[in-house]
């Protein structure tokens, strides 16, 4: 006795095409909880602040207090003389931060490329501690040495400018200590730059130790039989072949500059000192947000943002791109 | 210690169990989290915690709250700084209705405040600040100076300031204090702080010019140590002695008290301000976010807070100026204040209150305040001149007020 005997045909046709239907979706039903946090927070926000940028809104006011006034956090935003001035303040900042950053990190990792592996793991780890930490807890420790009266720096610099060795150097610190590091506009760009510059030093000289690992060492020796010493040897053969490395790690401190937020806020007091020259654009369209309560306003100079931001990515893909990306 | 017993007791016949007993969280910023401490044990029927940040951060937290509709605590501090833009934004329990027959109780410039432009109160005035300048004894009578004379005006008190520099003594911490002080205690009959009754800017008025000629004649003579309020170096700067004056709200007392400079007892004095000026210097209120669980509950907290009782626990606890005027002529107010050298400080804090000219809360105060900041920081630092200074100030504060 057989059971009674079913259609093979159809089954199979049954399960080839749930196996089919899962084939197809299980990748996705993996991706979806990244797919559903980036649509939330990555490109939901993007679209409402396009929306966001055409209303007056105050956000205590709830949802329901939108007004719709077309252009005009455009057209305040860009006529306003603090929004230059913030503009320009993060472009000093980003210069003074951002330039030091490669030139120290490029001849670094040289060295230590050239110490031997176990040296380069122990210094390169050393050396990107103070990436992988909370900027806000860095801020705050350099805040601390800032400070005007009970800060380390000023407690050396008066120490240096009365010590007897070295006051014929220093002494002339005297009359201008203590230096307010963080409330005086003549001097909190680079004091926020010299927090930049050494939170980000280290990720540099990573990027260019991994750029220098991928050049092939036979290049260097037939430099050294040619009779090249070291000195010629980073600038002719490892700096020219960094040219990838070097245009992805500037045009990231291009970006990241530009967006600068927490350092200036932080070493501020949340805007409190150093105003005109300490303020980032990225703090002020914060102020305006929730300081001020204007979101559309906010919304529309992010966007202002964004365009500068693409403008000088852009500019430096044009001029530097080709090379940047080794194509010649 | 009495009058919290007291309190206690009072609470108990008050709280004739009119609803079941709850948690609630009470959000808000530094002494209060010293008040609420002292007091919870009063009211026995619901169980009262408080989420404490400072003042910046909590204000922060209540905009992020009230604009995601959650998170915000049952009962909500806020400063009488942001009054004025959060009582129009609709987050708030209508308190009309229980506040209204006891609202003659309390100061009425300060229930006016409190008040959105429908007309309903939101926000409950919990303590006032009665503007003064306190001041170091050990720098004023007991070097021979006559505190009257110094206090005369504002010239006789930066002559003061000359005197105490050739003894290396700062007259303040930050010059700034003096602007804020002269262009607060000034304000006309009402006239907002920034604005005119029409909304218009006041920021190149007579009143703010000659609040920052003071404050750029302070810096000028190096009678200040530009140092920045509110931070570390202030605070050793009152534990040290470093300066003789700080004018603020009465509130500033507890502050001292409590935590900056507990250990000079003895060394402060309070006065009115040079040339006799009242006006108010900080405040706060009491309100009920719509999104709070148990808004019954919190209105408990709020009655509680603002019973006359309490008030004064209060006003002896952190120097939270009764809002409560029936507290006036109790017997306490006629207490020495041990801190301020045995001086009766809160007669002349009661006569200040009742002296205030009521400043109105205005919808772009929190945009002028910053802007005015900018263009004080630029004249003291900058060496930029007052008139222009202020002009762009006002420029900006039109185009941003809308």
């Amino acid at each position: 006795m057989y059971p009674p005997r079913r259609c093979p045909k159809l089954e199979e046709t049954n399960r080839s095409k749930r196996q089919r239907f899962l084939n197809k979706f299980t990748p996705y039903g993996f991706l979806s909880p990244y797919l559903i946090i980036y649509g939330v927070f990555g490109i939901f926000p993007v679209f409402f602040m396009v929306y966001l940028s055409f209303h007056m809104w105050n956000p205590v006011e709830g949802l329901g207090s939108m007004e719709f006034v077309g252009f005009e956090n455009y057209v305040l935003g860009l006529t306003d003389p603090t929004l230059w001035q913030t503009m320009w303040n993060t472009l000093v900042m980003a210069v003074l931060s951002g330039v030091p950053q490669h030139l120290v990190a490029l001849p670094m990792a040289y060295l230590l490329v050239m110490l031997g592996s176990r040296a380069r793991h122990w210094f390169t780890t050393a050396y990107f501690l103070p990436y992988i930490t909370s900027t806000v807890a860095v801020s705050m420790i350099f805040y601390v040495m800032y400070s005007k009266d009970s800060g380390i720096i000023n407690a050396v610099l008066a120490q240096l400018a009365d010590g007897s060795l070295t006051s014929w150097l220093f002494g002339g610190l005297k009359d201008v200590l203590p230096l307010g590091w963080v409330q005086e506009n003549s001097l909190i760009r680079y004091s926020v730059s010299f927090v930049v510059w050494w939170k980000y030093v280290g990720f540099n000289i990573v990027i260019y130790t991994a750029g220098l690992a991928t050049i092939n060492p036979d290049l260097y020796e037939a430099a050294t039989i040619d009779g090249a010493n070291s000195w010629q040897r980073f600038t002719r053969v490892s700096l020219p072949l960094l040219k990838p490395f070097i245009f992805f790690g500037v045009t990231l401190t291009i970006i990241g500059n530009m967006n600068l937020f927490d350092e200036p806020y932080v070493l501020t007091v949340g805007g409190q000192f150093a105003q005109t020259a300490g303020k980032t654009i990225s703090n002020y369209l914060y102020q305006i947000a929730w300081e001020w309560l204007d979101m559309g306003s906010a919304a529309a100079i992010s966007w202002i943002l964004f365009v500068v931001i693409g403008i000088f990515t852009g500019l430096y893909f044009w001029f530097f791109g080709r090379q940047g990306l080794g194509d010649e | 210690m009495k009058t919290q017993l007291k309190a206690g007791v009072a609470a108990l016949s008050l709280m004739a169990a009119t609803t079941f007993a709850a948690d609630i969280r009470i959000d808000g910023f530094p002494d209060y989290d010293t008040q609420i401490e002292a007091i919870k044990g009063g009211l026995t029927e619901h169980n009262v915690t408080m989420l404490k940040n400072n003042h910046g951060d909590h204000h922060t937290k209540l905009k992020t709250n009230l604009a995601t509709g959650s998170g915000a605590g049952d009962v909500v501090l806020i400063d009488v700084g942001f009054v004025g833009s959060f009582v129009n934004a609709g987050g708030f329990v209508d308190l009309s209705s229980q506040f209204g027959p006891m609202a003659d109780n309390y100061a009425d410039y300060a229930v006016a405040a409190g008040k959105g432009n429908d007309g309903k109160q939101y926000a409950v005035p919990v303590d006032l600040g009665p503007g003064v300048i306190y001041f170091r004894r050990d720098y004023m009578e007991d070097m021979g100076y006559d505190l009257n004379e110094v206090m005369t005006d504002w010239d006789t008190y930066i002559d003061y300031g000359r005197e105490l520099k050739e003894k290396d003594i700062l007259l303040i911490g930050n010059a700034s204090a003096v602007a804020n002080a002269y262009y607060r205690f000034n304000v006309g009959e009402g006239e907002g702080l920034y604005f005119d009754a029409d909304g218009e800017s006041l920021v190149t008025s007579e009143r703010f010019v000659r609040a920052f000629e003071l404050a750029k004649t302070i810096r000028e003579e190096g009678l200040d140590g530009n140092i920045s309020e509110w931070t570390e170096d202030w605070y050793a700067g009152f534990r040290e002695g470093k300066f003789a004056t700080q004018m603020s709200g009465a509130w500033l007392l507890g502050h001292l008290k409590n935590w900056i400079a507990p250990d000079n007892s003895g060394l402060w004095g309070v006065s009115h301000l040079p040339s006799g000026i009242y006006g108010t210097w900080g405040g706060s209120y009491l309100a009920i976010p719509k999104q709070a669980s148990n808004p019954e509950a919190a209105w408990d907290l709020i009655e509680y807070m603002i019973s006359e009782d309490i008030q004064m626990a209060g006003f002896e606890n952190i120097a939270a100026f009764p809002a409560h005027t029936g507290t006036y002529d109790d017997p306490a107010f006629e207490e020495p204040i041990e801190y301020l050298r045995g001086q009766k400080a809160r007669l002349m804090f009661a006569e200040i209150a009742e002296n205030i000219i009521p400043v109105t809360p205005m919808k772009g105060d929190l945009v002028a305040e910053d802007l005015v900041n900018v263009a004080l920081d630029k004249v003291l630092n900058d060496g930029v001149s007052i008139e222009k200074a202020l002009a762009d100030a006002e420029r900006q504060i039109k185009r941003r007020v809308r």
